[in-house]
């Protein structure tokens, strides 16, 4: 339960987040995107603070060498650049894109309940599992498939 | 740079990224979003109840910001429904091919200092840099 607890904590801290630094709004996401028109900086702060404080949150957790709730760190795996992530980021940018919103943005505007973040959700939904459904999965990385999931870098 | 929100861009971000090592702190998990909500949508009994607290914690955000009186979220948005839907198809298909989204790959990456996920984040803000541009400017089209 505490672990549970822990979880729910961090994604309210999360989704606060994102709701004050304004990228819950496809306005200012695809301002920044938009370099040929009234280019909007705000989402390079917000991944200036993001990164600066998780940085600082990763080497503490480095050093301290045990989470407070598991018995060890889920780090990513992997460090190769290969073709299923390179294709994959590309389409995912695609849609990032087309409409401005990624998935934490979506599942926190997913309390507003507006039709259209609601056609967006089931959309990424049937496109994530759409994926999982594919025959030829690159996830193998020599790991144990249990904890795959977890270990994958996002 | 009219719209630019800087002071509350940066105060949002160190609370992502307070998530974000909280999260690693506590748990020993990567405050990935698609990763965490893809594994919901996968078949992995006793992984999924960590997976649901945290989106939970995610979509209650909102819930708790209206009972301080701020609106519920209902972002505007392209009209075009089926443009919405191709959007969210690519998101959710190509975050998990990609292994990753903008907290995976951009926050979580960034900070530790993963070529892998700093290349990743490069390609999908290149391409959503010209998508932007294709759709609001006409380039190459």
């Amino acid at each position: 339960m505490p672990l549970l607890l822990a979880c729910f904590g961090c994604g309210l801290m999360f989704g606060t987040g994102l709701l004050i630094s304004g990228m819950t709004l496809p306005e200012k996401v695809l301002g920044f995107l938009d370099i040929f028109g009234a280019w909007d900086a705000t989402l390079a702060f917000v991944m200036a603070g993001a990164v600066a404080v998780a940085a600082a949150g990763f080497a503490l957790a480095r050093r301290r060498g045990t989470p407070v709730l598991a018995p060890g760190h889920l780090w990513p795996a992997r460090s190769d650049i290969d073709t299923p992530l390179v294709a994959g980021a590309a389409l995912f940018g695609v849609g990032w894109g087309l409409v401005g919103i990624c998935p934490g943005p979506a599942l926190v505007n997913l309390a507003g309940l507006s039709l259209p973040i609601v056609v967006f959700v089931v959309a990424m939904a049937l496109g994530m599992a759409g994926f999982g459904l594919l025959p030829t999965r690159s996830a193998s990385s020599g790991t144990a498939n249990s904890v795959i999931a977890s270990r994958a870098d996002g | 740079m009219h719209n630019l929100t800087p002071l509350s861009g940066l105060l949002g971000g160190a609370l992502i990224g307070l998530a974000t090592a909280g999260l690693m702190l506590l748990t020993g998990r990567i405050a990935g979003v698609s990763g965490i909500f893809g594994g919901l949508l996968a078949w992995q009994p006793g992984d999924r109840a960590w997976r649901l607290a945290f989106v939970a914690g995610l979509t209650t955000a909102p819930l708790i910001a209206a009972l301080a009186g701020a609106p519920l979220p209902r972002p505007a948005m392209s009209a075009n429904l089926v443009l919405v839907a191709v959007g969210g198809l690519l998101v959710g298909f190509g975050s998990r091919m990609g292994s990753g989204c903008t907290s995976g790959h951009g926050v979580c990456g960034f900070a530790r200092l993963s070529l892998r996920s700093i290349g990743a984040t490069l390609i999908f803000i290149g391409t959503a840099v010209v998508t932007v541009a294709v759709v609001r400017h006409g380039f190459g089209g």
